[in-house]
């Protein structure tokens, strides 16, 4: 680097600062600190696989005709000769036989869109189990959450567009649920397709909701996602000198530069190669959408699969009850608004509400920063692998058919099964993963007082065996009780001494018995006392 | 692990019956850190895997010219797993080694910065609140004189997006005409044809135990809305043992000698039921598997569906083609609000119902 360079560069900025005073923003943010931590990746995962999409889909924009017009494919793809089709279906086949790499950035649009909504629902996982939502992130969990529902738009959007028979019968079901609302369902039908189902109208709708709407929603909440992240400054894993007042990591300039800016690059180059290698969405083997045929053991992409597992569970009739309610000579149909609306309307509910449920059971209002070991939060661990099961049971149903034929089991077995374990396996996988932590805690306990076994067994002069234990370090015993205990909350009672019923008792009391769900049953950590006790027995 | 507990044993672990953080564990230097050696080799391994980013951007470049997609499936394919690998390469060359330059040369020692709590300073709200209250005085909207003026621009702002909301929402949904959902092309002597090729059936054609997938005659040829009167129209035809079959009752002259007709439209969420299986007389719909028993009415007896498929009344025409009677006698597809309000006189069999849009 000669002195030239140098000049050149101190001129340069000196010419922007004296414009914008940048100066002051890159003093603030190139030595900013970041804890370290592989699951911290998973949400840079889903921003660069969101880059990915955006690269790649302006390549798509140049050649995808967003049109319903009926033609006849005259392309190179020998075996959809002469068949009718949309121009959106034909400019598929086009961009990806006769453009050169087409077909390779199509498997990357597809492959990174899979991505992305994986690497976010990941994300969210790691954040809740964590507690990384708990003040003051409420508001970028809202963010985050709104992220991930706008991914399952872009992800639904996109896949619709190439206009093939498989998401050609997806959005068939859709306007099915659409019509199951109340009141003005067939109006929103009608709304959405410009008329009757398909209409010509809904494919350039979804493209610019795909190219344009979505991803200028995405791009502002990421802004917004990420604006937060400085501004609270990372969550770190608890550990030594890790405080809820400081942040223990490593400069991103131009340690995450790096790595992070490297990362971006690993992402990429992933879905290249397995886009290379995978084929992902053959529309041109499915065929041009016609709404009278349809293939079996054919899913929607993995992230709505779990609205069609719900779809597939509903009984139409339980026992001799039918699903579908005439009221006044109106049609209520049960049978597709709970699944399709109302389920999901509540499980994302209970998703968006979650961090203020939490924090009226704990009653604490300081900041959070240093991360929980999902063990020390049992109830909260038991409750997310709850809600995880219960996703599970619906994207098993989902691909029931699929399930039937691998293991050779009866297609409706599976799904009267899968009616039962929706109800008992949250149930249950709560239970059994609370019980896992507080073994897990007990454990840890255990290795506080009495040290790590260390296979040495040593025998006393008066004959009695005796394992040696090895203390552990400071770090060891720090990381096992740095959380403290916490304790459910009181209220103040009904009545006042003057015997008049105060205000806000019943939400005092909603949120004791929520306390008392959460804490009262505990494993405490280990105190300096005990510790002490355990070190004078065992000398 | 040994290192961390020399440095720190000698520090208390709790004070007072509180625990002590031990602080930040002490940093081990890295090989590189210390044998020079060891810093070459990690540039050298940098600088062979950004190396190895050129020569994936020259392979993609490579393939590209030299391809040549015009031929066989099986070429696309072939330049579709070079390109992939290629770019992989191009991409992961980058992207690994800047990752292994921030790991082997880059600082790696843990540094610490305190946080500020969310909250505004004292004196920073009061200011925000002192602002907010000039604001409002310069305003004149805290005095109790303008409430016309508060409540005009309160209305005026409230109703404003209606002007830009109610064309916008007005223009979307085209005719509006809902009640087009209750009618479809099938009217009385409409022959039934074969899917996709528009060839009319004759009954003597139709077997017992073979299925056709049917569009109404003249569907292929319609010039406007050809998908959204298919959408409706399809129809699952199956010629059945006449002694199999239990006609339901008022529907005794709907069917022909076995032959029996339903909308092919699944009533759970409009997906076709497309899946016959001969021996137990059963329709399956692979999208829900709501399944249909033909032989009792196409009642449901499996699945999320809660209705029967509607029922097409078939008649033999002079020629022997198989015709509608009618159009069905009810909304095909999907439940909705008001699927069964308008259709209040149900038309008898024989009877038409065209001419009534």
């Amino acid at each position: 680097m000669g002195a030239k360079v140098n000049t050149a560069a101190a001129g340069t900025a000196n010419w922007v600062d004296e414009r914008t005073s940048i100066g002051s923003f890159v003093k603030y943010f190139a030595r900013k600190l970041f804890p370290d931590h592989w699951s911290f990746m998973l949400g840079e995962i889903a921003l660069y696989s969101f880059l990915v999409l955006i690269l790649t889909g302006i390549f798509l924009t140049a050649f995808f005709v967003p049109s319903m017009d009926i033609v006849h494919y005259e392309g190179t793809f020998e075996t959809m000769h002469g068949v009718e089709m949309s121009k959106a279906f034909e400019s598929t086949l086009v961009t990806s036989f006769q453009v050169p790499g087409g077909m390779l950035i199509r498997q990357m649009h597809h492959w990174s869109a899979l991505l992305f909504t994986a690497a976010i629902v990941t994300h969210m996982a790691r954040v809740f189990f964590t507690g990384a939502f708990r003040k003051p992130r409420e508001i970028n969990w809202l963010v985050g959450f709104t992220l991930m529902i706008m991914s399952l738009a872009a992800g639904f959007t996109g896949y619709s567009l190439p206009d093939d028979v498989l998401s050609g019968n997806g959005l068939r079901i859709i306007d099915g649920v659409v019509k199951s609302i109340p009141i003005i369902g067939t109006y929103i039908s009608y709304w959405l397709f410009g008329g009757e189902f398909p209409g010509e109208v809904l494919i350039p709708r979804m493209f610019t909701a795909h190219i344009l709407l979505v991803p200028g929603l995405i791009l502002g909440l990421v802004a917004v996602h990420l604006f937060l992240v400085f501004l609270h400054k990372h969550t770190q894993y608890p550990g030594g000198g890790r405080k809820d007042t400081n942040v223990v990591g490593l400069p991103l300039f131009p340690v995450y530069m790096a790595k992070a800016g490297g990362f971006f690059f690993v992402v990429f180059g992933v879905v290249a190669i397995v886009a290379g290698l995978f084929t992902i969405n053959p529309v041109w083997n499915y065929g041009p959408y016609d709404p009278s045929p349809v293939s079996a053991g054919t899913q929607p992409d993995w992230y709505i699969l779990f609205i069609d597992g719900a779809l597939r569970l509903m009984p139409g009739w339980i026992a001799n009850f039918p699903m579908e309610w005439v009221i006044g000579g109106y049609t209520l149909s049960m049978n597709v608004l709970i699944p399709a609306v109302i389920l999901p309307g509540i499980f994302f509910g209970i998703l968006a509400i979650y961090p203020w449920l939490e924090a009226a059971a704990t009653g604490d209002r300081g900041e959070k920063h240093v991360l929980d070991r999902p063990r020390n939060v049992p109830v909260r661990t038991g409750i997310g692998v709850a809600l995880i099961s219960f996703y599970v049971v619906l994207v098993i149903e989902g691909s029931n058919d699929i399930v039937a034929m691998l293991f050779h089991l009866s297609l409706n077995d599976i799904t009267k099964l899968n009616r039962i374990l929706i109800f008992a396996l949250p149930i249950i996988s709560f239970l059994i993963t609370r019980r896992i932590c507080y073994g897990l805690q007990r454990k840890d306990r255990e290795l506080v007082l009495h040290g790590h076994e260390t296979g040495r067994i040593v025998r006393h002069e008066h004959g009695e065996y005796i394992e040696v234990h090895a203390p552990l370090s400071d770090q060891e015993v720090w990381l096992r009780v740095q959380h403290g205990d916490v304790a459910p909350i009181d209220i103040a009672p009904e009545f006042n001494a003057r015997g008049v019923r105060r205000k806000g008792y019943r939400w005092d009391r909603f949120r004791q018995r929520l306390s008392a769900f959460y804490y009262e049953e505990r494993v405490r950590p280990v105190t300096p006392e005990e510790y002490e006790e355990s070190k004078h027995a065992h000398h | 692990m040994s290192t961390d507990e020399k440095q720190q044993s000698d520090a208390p672990t709790h004070v007072d019956g509180e625990w002590v953080d031990p602080g930040v564990p002490y940093h081990r230097p890295r090989r590189s850190d210390s044998d020079p050696k060891a810093a070459k080799r990690a540039e050298r391994q940098v600088a062979a895997l950004f190396g190895l980013s050129i020569l994936g951007t020259i392979a993609t470049l490579t393939v590209y010219f030299v391809q040549d997609q015009t031929e066989v499936v099986a070429s696309i394919r072939l330049v579709n797993v070079l390109l992939g690998i290629s770019l992989g390469f191009a991409m992961l060359g980058i992207g690994i080694g800047a990752i292994h330059w921030a790991r082997t040369l880059m600082r790696d020692h843990e540094m610490v910065e305190e946080r500020h709590p969310m909250r505004s300073s004292d004196e920073g709200r009061a200011g925000a609140i002192q602002n907010l209250k000039d604001g409002a005085e310069d305003s004149g909207l805290t005095t109790n004189r303008r409430t016309l003026l508060k409540g005009s621009l309160i209305t005026a702002v409230a109703i404003a997006p209606l002007a830009v909301l109610v064309p916008q929402i007005g223009n979307m949904g085209g005719d509006w005409n809902v009640s087009k959902l209750r009618h479809t092309m099938w009217t009385k002597g409409t022959r039934l044809a074969r899917d996709p090729d528009g060839a009319p059936i004759r009954a003597a054609d139709v077997t017992i135990g073979s299925v056709f997938h049917v569009i109404p005659e003249g569907l292929v040829d319609l010039e406007h809305g050809k998908l959204e009167e298919k959408a409706k129209a399809v129809v699952i035809l199956i010629r059945m043992d006449p002694r199999d079959l239990n006609i339901q009752p008022g529907r005794e002259a709907w069917s022909f000698d076995g032959i029996i007709a339903y909308s092919k439209i699944c009533t759970h969420v409009g997906c076709p039921v497309a899946l016959y299986e001969q021996q137990t007389h059963h329709l399956l719909c692979p999208c829900h598997q709501s399944t249909f028993d033909v032989a009792n009415g196409a009642k449901v007896i499996f699945g999320p569906a809660k209705r029967p498929l509607p029922q097409l009344p078939i008649a033999v025409d002079d020629d022997g083609y198989i015709v509608a009677q009618s159009d069905f006698h009810e909304p095909v597809g999907p439940s909705y609000w008001d699927r069964l309000k308008g259709t209040s006189t149900e038309p008898e069999p024989g009877t038409t119902t065209e001419g009534e849009a």
